[in-house]
This record gives C-alpha cells, structure tokens and sequence, in this order.
C-alpha cells in the first residue's frame, strides 16, 4: 500500500516539475509547483516526517507560493509568455547537468541500504523518546544552534537588502 | 497505536469521518441561517421566516436555489482556474476539522474509541498547513474571472492571509510553549492539568489569536477580499449558483473550524470547568486522567455519559464562537485596507513577538524555580499575561490605531459649537 502510494506521489511530483518548465502560463507553472510541493509533502508523510510534511506545506505552498502568486498576478503576466530558454544548446547543457547530478545522487545511494537502515534505526529512538518534533528541535537547538542562527541572520540580511535595493527605485 | 484491533479502528475511523462531515455540513447550513436570524435581532428586524416554522427550512431551500439556478461562466475567463478556484476553498474548509477532539473517549466493549477523527502528531501545524492552502481558491477564482474587482479581491485576499497568517502562528506558539506538544488531545490534557483554560494564563495569545482568526477567515471587520462597498462582492464577483455556494460553504466551515479551534485552544476544547472526573488523554497505552503526587499516572474512569456530556460541551462552547463570529460582524465597521495591512504588521506581528518572549522567559523561570505544573503555575502566567494585556490595550487605543479626525498628528480639532444651556423640560409636560 505504502508502495503503491509512493509511486503515486513521486509520479504527481515528478509531473508537477515538468510542469513548471513546460507551461507557458506563469499562473499554471505556479500551481504546478504547488503540486510538486504538495507531494514530496505526502511523501514526507508516507516515510513518517510528519512535522517536515507540514512545515513544507505551511511554508512552501502556503507562504512562499502564495507570495509568487501575488507578484505574477500583480504584474498580470500575460497568457502568452515567451519561454526564457529556447531549445538547443542550452537545454542540452541543463539536460546533461541533471543528468550528472541524478547519476552522482544514484552512486551515493545505491547499494547503500545497510547505512540508510542504521541511520534509520536511530532516527527512530530519537523520534521514539522527544516525539516528532522534538526529534528535529535538539539537534536544531543544541548542536547545530550557531549554524541555524546564522542562517537566520543571513535571511535577515537578505531582506535588509532587497529593501535597500527597492527603496532607491521608488 | 490506539490499543485498538486493526478493523475496529477501521470501522469506528470511518463512522467518525462520515458523522464529522454530515455534522460539519448541516451546520453550515445552519450557521447561514443563525448569521441571518441573529443579523436580524441586531437590527431590529424579523429575518427569515417564511420557510417552514422560524424560518429553519431555509437553508434546505437555499441550496434547492443554488443548484437550480443558471450557472455563469464568463466568456474571458480562464475556465480551468475559474472552475478549480471554489474547489480548492472548499475542500481545506472542511477536511481541518479532524484533528479536532470532541469529546471524552468513549468506552466500548471492543476498546475505547478516542473522539477524534485523526489524532495526527502533528495536530495543529497540519491545521495550519490546510488552511494556508485555501487562500489559493480565492486568488484563483478572483484572477481566473478576469474582472478587476474579483481581481482586487484576490489580490487582498493573499496579501491578508499571508500578513496575519504570521501573527496567528506567533500566537499559537505561547500555546504550544506550555503544552509542550503540538497535539490537541494534549493542549486539551494539559489545560484539565492547569485546572485552569488557557484564555487565563495566555490572554494577550487569545486576543491575537481571534483578531487573526477573524482576519484568515475573511470575516468583518476584515473582508477586505470581498468589501461590498468597494469591490462589487470580490472575489466571487462572477460566480454564481452552486460555484458560488462553495465559496459561501468554504467561509462558514471556516468560521466553525476556527471556532472549535479558539474553544480548543483557549476554553479548554471538551473539558468541563471544575469537575474533573472527565479528565482523560492518551498516554503511554492507557488512558490516564491525570498524575498523583509521586507523578504516577492515574487511570481515567471513563463512561458513555461523560462523552456526550463534553460533547455538549464542546458544541456549546464553539457556538458560543461562531456567535461571537457573528455578532461581530454585524456590529463592528469594516476596516480601509491600509489599516488592515498597518495592523498586521505593525501591531500583532511585534506584540506576538514580544508576548513569545515574555512567555518564554516566564516559563523558564517557572522551571528554573521549580513550580510544579499546576494551579499555581497557572496564577502566575495568569498574572504575567494580564500585565502584558493591560499595556497591549492601554497602547492600542482608537486614537492611535484607528487614527481617525481626532488623531493628534492631523493637528488640532475645530473648535466645537459653545455648549447651549438647554433649559430642561419640567417632568409634568407631555399629558399626565
């Protein structure tokens, strides 16, 4: 069932994906994306990180896209738009580069289930013994608080910026 | 997980997920009759009253209306969008109630059957994940007309949502602080565990919390998406018949959900006040309803009667809400959009902010000093949270909020008329 289930989420996600690259409606490549979102959400779900499912969900699709949306629609981008990219070289290079990248993700993987079931055994005490969350907010807040903190700091930076850069236009 | 046989669980699952949905459903229809009846009590007038006895078959022939009525589909619209919009409004509003507990569980020869149609462990954050989803609906219906007042709406509709959606989290934060989990059986567990709800301890969260509720679900004095006066009806401008309808069935299930949600969070969801032999949750493969002195857990005495008692609890605690819901839209002005957008992001998101922070270092103290969870702890984030709420009102005064003529940066008022002596009418005038 979960198997099945699976398959059918990769496949929404993976069609989602194509989607975005292949519409010709910004508004259509957006949702689209949502659908992607949406199904690595599920599939989150099928593998048990529920908390990573709705925080991709709460964040992804219901913030982050939700902006997009705003800005396509308040640019009306038209129904007719011309794709960025026109074929040839450079969807050849983009075809290959992925193509490289899903080879090396493929040799890290394969063969490799002896360490991912380890890996997953200790996932599941600590999930076990601080629940869902609280298996992510340790190590988030301990080990790994200066790392997260600075992420923050950067994003804050970022936001900084943009306005600084946007204030001068107006 | 429940301690229940695999086709039990599967039968009783599926007779909570059907019963939820019926209940949720004719509710909705029912709100939509309340909203006008009570409309009409505010404003002195009968309301509907021809179908049926008081009017109660009205909503019965409302939906007879909308599926007989003429369906419209604009000739410029972008049809797969336009079509798509109600659906994706609709089906968040409905399907966020099952992480919801109802009541006590109940005991049965088989098991004992939790009053909740999913108890996910991730209980309010999936809450939070669907119901940012269904703001897509209404952008989408909106820009999919391709009117530019359905247009303006869905632009409004998005930017609000993503505004207070911000403020709502912050305050829902505060809750889960204490609770320590993010599950509603606990916030419920732990609030019967306070002896105390949570609208005491975290006042200032509950206020934030319902001034953003009121702002997600569009209703006044936040319908910006849909400001008749300004937009036509928004939105749902070029919509019509049983399209329409889902969009009107998507804010009503709204206005329950988040209704049940504030009782949940803040009224302690089914619990009844003082009593506490219906204390129960979930834990550790029994159903305790509490811990002794040395920290043991109790075991609950659960019966059939204490669930439909909660029950009523809990359905009487979110009509309360949904009454509130109403009552506030018929009796407060709408807001300008400017003010809504300053609101949001100037008032609650800081206030939300600093009230975490407050929260935070209080319940840190609190452990630090080692104050058992219990009343006591309960009386001093009580008091912690009312200093903060006082300042939170005293510094949102109309003045500086609403700033209308008599705001002091618009300068000095016109002088007023002199005041006339009125020489006062002897009691005996006017017959007898």
């Amino acid at each position: 069932m979960i198997d099945i289930l699976f398959y059918v989420f990769a496949a929404l996600a993976l069609g989602g994906a194509m989607g975005v690259v292949a519409g010709r409606n910004p508004v259509a490549s957006l949702l689209s994306m949502v659908v992607c979102l949406a199904s690595v959400a599920c599939i989150y779900v099928l593998l048990e990180a529920h908390f990573l499912a709705a925080v991709q969900i709460i964040v992804y699709a219901g913030a982050i896209m939700v902006l997009f949306l705003f800005v396509i629609m308040l640019l009306n981008l038209g129904h007719d738009y011309q794709p960025d990219l026109k074929a040839g070289l450079w969807s050849l290079l983009a075809f290959g580069l992925s193509g490289a990248m899903f080879g090396f993700l493929g040799r890290q993987f394969w063969g490799s289930s002896a360490m991912i079931a380890t890996a997953g055994a200790a996932v599941d005490a600590q999930v076990e013994q601080y629940g869902a969350i609280g298996a992510i907010a340790r190590p988030l807040y301990t080990t790994y608080v200066v790392p997260f903190e600075i992420t923050g700091i950067l994003l804050l930076v970022a936001i900084v910026g943009a306005l600084v850069l946007a204030k001068r236009n107006v | 997980m429940n301690g229940l046989a695999p086709l039990f669980f599967m039968i009783t699952s599926t007779v909570k997920v059907v019963t939820v949905f019926s209940v949720l459903m004719v509710a909705v229809a029912y709100t939509t009759l309340a909203e006008r009846k009570i409309s009409a009590w505010l404003q002195d007038r009968h309301g509907p009253n021809r179908v049926g006895p008081w009017g109660i078959l009205q909503p019965l022939a409302d939906g007879v209306k909308n599926i007989a009525k003429e369906e419209t589909m604009p000739g410029t619209s972008a049809k797969p969008y336009f079509v798509l919009g109600p659906m994706i409004s609709m089906i968040p509003a409905l399907v966020t109630f099952a992480v919801i507990p109802f009541a006590a569980p109940l005991p049965t020869p088989w098991g004992t059957v939790p009053m909740i149609v999913a108890d996910v462990p991730i209980g309010i954050l999936y809450i939070m994940a669907l119901s940012s989803l269904g703001v897509y609906g209404l952008v989408l219906g909106g820009w999919a007309s391709n009117n530019k007042y359905a247009f303006l709406g869905g632009l409004r509709a998005s930017a609000q949502m993503v505004s207070y959606e911000v403020a709502l989290g912050l305050s829902l934060v505060t809750v889960l602080m204490v609770t320590g989990n993010v599950t509603l059986t606990q916030v419920v567990f732990e609030q019967q565990r306070l002896q105390l709800w949570y609208i005491l301890p975290l006042s200032l969260g509950f206020i934030l919390f319902v001034i953003s509720a009121f702002a997600e679900t569009n209703r006044l004095p936040f319908d910006m998406p849909e400001a008749e006066s300004e937009l036509v009806t928004g939105y749902h401008t070029e919509y019509s018949s049983m399209k329409f309808s889902m969009f009107f069935i998507a804010e009503y299930a709204h206005v329950i959900t988040q209704s049940a949600l504030m009782a949940t969070l803040f009224l302690g969801g089914w619990d009844i006040p003082v009593w506490h032999g219906d204390d129960a949750f979930f834990f550790q493969g029994q159903w305790i309803s509490g811990f002794d002195a040395a920290g043991a857990p109790v075991l609950a005495a659960l019966a059939w009667w204490k669930t439909l008692l909660t029950l009523g609890m809990f359905l009487l605690k979110t009509g309360f809400f949904v009454f509130v819901y109403i009552w506030v839209r018929w009796t407060l002005p709408r807001f300008r959009y400017d003010q809504v957008m300053q609101l949001g992001w100037k008032v609650m998101l800081p206030t939300a902010l600093t009230y975490v922070v407050v929260i935070a270092g209080t319940l840190l103290v609190l452990d630090e000093v080692g104050v058992p969870f219990g009343l006591r702890f309960g009386l001093v984030l009580t008091a912690v949270s009312a200093v903060a709420t006082g300042i939170f009102v005293f510094w949102l005064d109309r003045d500086r909020i609403i700033g209308g003529a008599s705001h002091p940066a618009r300068g000095p008022l016109p002088p007023r008329m002199p005041s006339v002596d009125v020489p006062k009418l002897p009691a005996s005038v006017g017959g007898d």
